[in-house]
């Protein structure tokens, strides 16, 4: 029987129990949520399974949300079962202030340089990662720039007001 | 890789020798675009290497969070702007998605058009680019002809050439004009011979054979782990097309072959970017032939901007025009992944809305972003000459990789 979402939802479940903490399917992509410690159980569990096969990490990125205390910064992985054709995102919520999680590069060679970069635009420090460094911004730069605090324009500029732009 | 080092893998492994170091790039004649690789080299062959990119990079994902979606369109043109049109295509249907319009089938057949077109664009600049870095310049002038073709029909049919900002949201601003169908019709009646005459030139030639077989060669294993995707993937042996696992915009209407490789070198990247082309000629042609009637929009005015006459004439063109301008429409919340087959990958757009008028946060699946980084272990152990082959065989784009 070919895999659908629905198994692999519950296939996570029955293995996983609690540690799935909600799960949607916003345009119809199975969305799950994940403690940031169970990440790689998780991912490893959906790559390593034979019937699922999620074997191939489409994308890696973060997402700041300030207004969430405690869960700013979510790193969102995209991963597809070929074999399958099942698409999958796991959403694990890490606080601002202390943003770690485990690095998929022992599961996926192609995770290093995306996770170089969800560090260099969010700061998030990634345990275990070989070379996590800044990628495609300036060494020097002390700043996370798409965290939701700094802004894009330098704000002391007064000869444009962008409330009459609608931004 | 180190096993298919012309000295073998003992010699690699020497220990206490000085490498010299080697900087190839970042603005190198032979790499085609601002990349930089610090070699650690042993003679001629390359025992280490580091790339470092960002030269141009442009904080595309942090502009995209402070435009309305329609501005975001030519921020999608400088990703791969060897295949801009591409790109543009997939930002709209993502946004679509987002918006759940449903585009008439006419706009789908105008996009499948617009997009092997661009396709086959994409594939003439690295195909003869291969040519190029061994040493066969002929082909590249002349193709070069062809893509001029290519961007002439852009031009008809938006007005622009290389940075296309093609389409709206929700399907055309304009119809292919009589015009623009004609100069589609003479391309793909009159490109084949010429393209005939490039790969008689190139495909079987033994001199180019001997140089790129078994060049920057990757395992359909290797590949995988490194997400590779479109047609460096394909060459390594794994028929993955998002055209066909994913269907978008009708391609499922259509019958065609994915080529796929079988050693994943540079000589079968050539080999199926030359047969994608075919693929996409005959695509053209039964889309251009089977053209639907209708509309070349969708009904959605509240995100379409209107034709400029009407805004003139017309009250509620004007108020349209007017709400969509000023940002004064409201956007659904919610968080799309849309993916499309890109000159050289699957390009995803993730999306999440919070109901404003700009994204609320835009990440763009760059495939060359994601499969240069294989690039250290896909030349360890060969010569620089070939380090530069297997460069420009992997359709490397500087500003899709730097965003």
């Amino acid at each position: 029987m070919a895999l659908t979402k629905e198994i692999t939802l519950s296939r996570l479940q029955e293995k996983f129990g609690d540690a799935i903490l909600s799960h949607d399917e916003p345009y119809g992509l199975l969305t799950i949520e994940v403690p940031a410690d169970r990440n790689l159980d998780v991912i490893g569990f959906l790559k390593n399974e034979a019937d699922l096969a999620f074997g191939y990490l489409t994308d890696l990125c973060a997402v700041h949300m300030p207004d969430q205390k405690g869960r700013e910064i979510a790193v969102v992985y995209h991963i597809h079962s070929l074999t399958n054709n099942v698409r999958i995102r796991i959403k694990c919520w890490i606080p601002e202030a202390n943003p770690e999680i485990a690095s998929a590069t022992v599961l996926f060679a192609g995770a290093n340089w995306m996770e170089r970069e969800t560090y260099d635009f969010f700061g998030v420090r990634f345990q275990g990662h070989p070379n996590l460094k800044r990628i495609l911004n300036v060494d020097h730069m002390e700043i996370f720039p798409l965290l939701k605090q700094y802004p894009l324009e330098d704000s002391s500029r007064e000869d444009k007001d962008d409330r009459f732009f609608g931004r | 890789m180190a096993e298919q080092s012309i000295f073998g893998e003992e010699n690699l492994q020497q220990e206490n020798k000085q490498y010299n170091t080697l900087n190839l790039g970042p603005t190198h004649p032979a790499t085609h675009g601002v990349f930089q690789n610090i070699l650690q080299m042993d003679g001629e062959i390359i025992m280490s290497s580091e790339a470092t990119i960002g030269y141009i990079h442009r904080a595309f994902e942090k502009l995209a969070e402070h435009r309305p979606f329609y501005q975001v369109t030519p921020i999608t043109d400088r990703l791969n702007y060897c295949s801009a049109p591409i790109n543009n295509m997939g930002w709209h249907m993502t946004v679509e998605k987002l918006l759940g319009v449903q585009t008439p089938k006419k706009v789908d057949y105008m996009r499948i058009i617009v997009m092997e077109l661009s396709r086959i664009a994409d594939h003439i600049v690295c195909n003869t680019v291969i040519g190029v870095d061994t040493g066969a310049l002929t082909g590249f002038t002349y193709m070069f002809q062809e893509r001029e073709r290519i961007y002439d029909i852009f031009e008809e049919m938006c007005g622009a050439r290389l940075t296309t900002n093609i389409g709206r949201v929700g399907g055309f601003e304009r119809d292919f004009s009589p015009k623009t169908i004609q100069m589609i019709r003479d391309f793909i009646s009159g490109f084949p011979k010429r393209f005939d005459e490039f790969e008689g030139m190139l495909l079987r030639n033994r001199i180019f054979m001997d140089r790129i077989i078994n060049v920057g060669p990757i395992s359909a294993e290797r590949a995988l782990e490194y997400s590779f995707s479109g047609p460096n993937l394909r060459a390594a042996g794994v028929d993955y097309d998002v055209r066909v696992m994913n269907p978008y915009c009708s391609y499922n209407d259509f019958d065609f072959t994915i080529p796929i490789g079988t050693s994943g070198d540079t000589y079968d990247r050539f080999c199926v970017r030359q047969a994608e082309i075919r693929e996409s000629l005959k695509l053209i042609e039964t889309a251009l032939n089977n053209m639907p009637d209708g509309k070349f929009v969708a009904d959605c005015p509240e995100f379409y901007l209107p034709p400029k006459k009407d805004v003139y004439s017309s009250m509620e063109a004007l108020i349209w025009h007017f709400k969509i301008v000023m940002g004064e429409v409201d956007l659904p919340k919610g968080e799309v992944y849309h993916s499309v087959e890109g000159g050289n990958g699957e390009v995803g757009y993730y999306l999440i809305s919070d109901g404003g008028r700009t994204p609320y946060r835009l990440h763009f699946r760059r495939p060359c972003f994601i499969y240069y980084q294989a690039y250290p272990e896909m030349i360890k152990g060969s010569m620089l000459s070939d380090a530069i082959l297997t460069m420009s065989s992997m359709n490397v784009i500087a500003g899709e990789l730097d965003a």
